[in-house]
């Protein structure tokens, strides 16, 4: 099997139907992170680039780990160590890696859009590791992984997003993911946090995290970025001015064990990571036995090696 | 002498209210007569123009232009700058202060004119600065500006923020009788902004500008009229709100205030950004359907008076990067008519209203008096136009220095075949 597209740049593009395959060959992948021989052939000589012009831990290691197991090569590239400091283009970047032959590059930007700019520069497969406030498929699917092995489905699910949907790549890309798969989304946070005609994806928007979550059956509860907070207001305001303090903020919508109280018993809860403990989640709720987050880092693995088999691997049709 | 006929044209001039068959004599530079068919006997010229079948108009007057030059030579040229505009039927162009060095001194301001001496093949007409170095602080030196050829002043790409400093602007302007020209935008608002604030940049995840932004500002500078009674001209009209604004302030009847759009403001909405396409993000952005219809009406109904291009060349390394880092603008002299001329089809202008938009209405609020118009005594600056030449947009053919158009590969109705300055034929094709 292989996917009849050269890349991995949105999951609004991806249809339900390559979706549920890159579920179920991730499904298929995990058993190989399980074995004391932890690598399948599969990828040999293939060559993909990492090119990660934003900090990242657990992405960059998923997709570095993920592209070992499967036998490619792995390259890693940063910005604090490439010529991109010496103020070498995105397209001259492109032109001069493709130059090297790889067959895949995967891509985390700042800027939205990029890793679609990426990809027509470039022959070869891009993967949007995340760009901007865009979209970060891997980890929607990763997400959508985490939940269908929970509940068996996800259709008919109630989905509750909780924080900072604006500047939210991981918002937009399991929005499209879920709803695609037939879920319900919930989105919730204050006003200030809520993109112009968010409701038009097709998710029900909530004011009180309350209301969000008290049908959810997963609540997924997104990083606070402060790095992304900026606005035109006047600077030295806490957090780009989008809440008055962060104590206000973990008032209203970090979610801990009292808001919980009011949700369902079997509810799971899912974060992207970093966590900002004490922010957005309590640890007590963290590290509790509703999370799954752990959960969630794993599945990482099996759907980034599922992307570069479907994308690099079985046989061309 | 240089003596110059064009015959059998359909001659459209709004400011005397001619529409029809109509030989044009030049005599050195000036019309000196207009009659009917072949009642202009014995011309005595070697150069006659057979206009037959094609529209004979006063060249157009684009209020709003970059030409780069001095200090950005490698985006654009006074020489190829007037050289896209007169391809595009442009026999007058005003160009924004925001060079380097700024045009807010008289020096600048001869430099500028001393070049499109040497070099421009159409008229150039510089605009000064309304604050030093555009930065919005302190007043430019609007009287040795004027004095050395600007005909407004602005401070367009750079809004000035501070209502103290547009009042006095306003006041001060008024003893020059210069026209004030504003680029509306609430910077606190607006941020670090890349397209309209609306469902596209939600889906692109890609920061927006507010309508919002334009509103409060165009709300502010009509107050400020009000305040001074200057006389205040909106640069490149993008809302709803701001034509709404302009609408009401101008039923009224009290204050001196005028407004452009730009083609690309009334031809493309924000859709036109997805696929990251760098040459639609400008500013203000490409808005909504919603804006577009309104903007239109404000066409019809004469609350908008003025065409203008924002022509804002960009070099292919200022575009051809990630979104947020590309540069503002495009340019716009080349693909104006073809797209103006749609409104004429969709029956939002008649011809000659949209002719009036892009000659003599500017030329009034430019105090030009010979312009815009061809009476007889008029400076002879002719478009004369195709209605019918079919074209394809193609970047690379383009008289501009730069390429950053969104309309490239685009189909075309109309275009100009011939353009005349004093008499003189700059462009033909």
């Amino acid at each position: 099997m292989r996917l009849k597209r050269k890349d991995i740049l949105t999951i609004e593009d991806l249809a339900r139907d390559e979706i549920e395959l890159i579920l179920s060959t991730a499904q298929s992948f995990k058993e190989v992170s399980e074995r004391e021989i932890k690598k399948v052939p599969t990828l040999r000589g293939r060559t993909i680039i990492n090119l990660f012009y934003e900090a990242s831990t657990r992405t960059r290691t998923s997709f570095e780990i993920a592209a070992k197991r499967m036998s490619a090569d792995a390259i890693n590239i940063s910005v604090s160590t490439s010529s991109v400091v010496k103020g070498e283009t995105l397209k001259d970047t492109a032109k001069n890696l493709e130059a090297m032959n790889p067959d895949c590059i995967v891509l985390r930007h700042p800027s939205s859009g990029t890793a679609e700019i990426l990809a027509r520069l470039v022959k070869c497969s891009v993967i949007n590791a995340g760009d901007g406030s865009h979209e970060h498929p891997s980890q929607a699917l990763l997400d959508l992984l985490t939940v269908r092995e929970r509940f068996e489905k996800i259709e008919g699910l109630k989905i509750a997003i909780i924080g900072d949907i604006s500047h939210s790549r991981v918002a937009r890309s399991n929005i499209h993911g879920f709803t695609k798969l037939g879920a319900e989304v919930m989105v919730a946070g204050p006003p200030t946090m809520m993109p112009f005609g968010i409701e038009k994806t097709g998710c029900r928007v909530f004011y009180k995290i309350e209301d969000a979550i008290k049908d959810a059956d997963v609540i997924m509860v997104l990083r606070i970025q402060l790095e992304r907070q900026k606005t035109g207001l006047p600077p030295n305001e806490s957090i780009g001015g989008l809440f008055p303090t962060v104590r206000e903020y973990s008032r209203l919508f970090g979610l801990d064990s009292v808001k919980l109280e009011n949700a369902k018993k079997d509810v799971v809860i899912l974060h992207p990571g970093p966590i900002n403990r004490g922010v957005e989640i309590s640890s007590d709720v963290a590290d509790g036995p509703y999370s799954l987050i752990l959960g969630q880092v794993k599945n990482g693995v099996a759907v980034r090696m599922a992307l570069f088999y479907l994308l690099l691997g079985g046989s061309r049709e | 002498m240089n003596k110059l006929l064009i015959k059998g044209g359909r001659v459209i001039d709004p400011a005397s209210q001619i529409d029809g068959l109509f030989d044009i004599y030049c005599v050195d530079g000036k019309i000196v007569e207009v009659n009917p068919q072949s009642t202009i006997r014995n011309p005595q010229s070697d150069n006659v123009i057979d206009a037959a079948g094609l529209i004979v108009c006063p060249g157009f007057i684009d209020m709003h232009t970059h030409l780069r030059e001095p200090g950005y030579e490698y985006k654009e040229t006074i020489k190829t700058g007037t050289m896209a505009a007169a391809a595009g039927g442009f026999t007058s162009i005003a160009c924004m202060a925001n060079t380097n060095p700024v045009n807010d001194n008289a020096s600048v301001t001869r430099y500028i004119l001393k070049k499109a001496m040497e070099e421009g093949i159409i008229n150039v007409l510089p605009i000064g600065a309304i604050s030093k170095g555009l930065k919005g602080e302190t007043l430019s030196e609007m009287g040795e500006l004027k004095d050395s050829g600007c005909v407004a002043i602005s401070d367009d790409g750079r809004p000035v923020m501070s209502s103290g400093l547009m009042r006095l602007a306003m006041e001060y302007a008024k003893q020059f009788n210069l026209l004030i020209i504003s680029h509306c935008e609430d910077t606190s608002l607006a941020g670090d902004g890349v397209m309209n604030e609306g469902f596209v940049s939600t889906k692109l995840g890609l920061r927006g500008i507010p309508n919002a932004a334009e509103d409060i500002m165009t709300a502010r500078d009509i107050a400020l009229t009000g305040l001074t009674k200057g006389r205040l001209h909106i640069a490149h009209i993008s809302t709803r709100g701001s034509v709404e604004l302009v609408r009401d302030v101008k039923q009224s009847g009290l204050l001196n205030i005028s407004a452009e759009v730009t083609p690309h403001h009334f031809t493309l909405t924000d859709e036109a950004v997805i696929g990251y396409n760098t040459n639609a993000k400008m500013n203000p952005p490409l808005r909504t359907r919603e804006d577009i219809d309104s903007i239109k009406s404000g066409l019809k109904d004469g609350t908008i008076d003025v065409i203008a291009t924002d022509h804002a060349p960009q070099t292919v390394e200022e575009k051809d990067v990630e979104f947020d880092k590309a540069a503002n603008g495009i340019i716009g002299l080349e693909t104006a008519l073809p797209l103006c001329l749609r409104l004429v089809s969709d029956n939002v202008l008649t011809l000659s209203e949209l002719i009036a938009k892009l000659s003599v209405n500017p030329a009034k609020l430019f105090g030009l008096g010979n312009k815009g118009t061809l009476k007889v005594g008029a400076d002879a600056d002719i478009a004369i136009i195709d209605l019918n030449k079919e074209w394809v947009v193609d970047a690379k053919d383009l008289k501009s220095k730069s390429r950053n158009t969104p309309f490239d590969g685009w189909k075309m109705k109309g275009k100009a075949v011939k353009t005349i300055v004093a008499g003189k034929i700059v462009y033909e094709r």
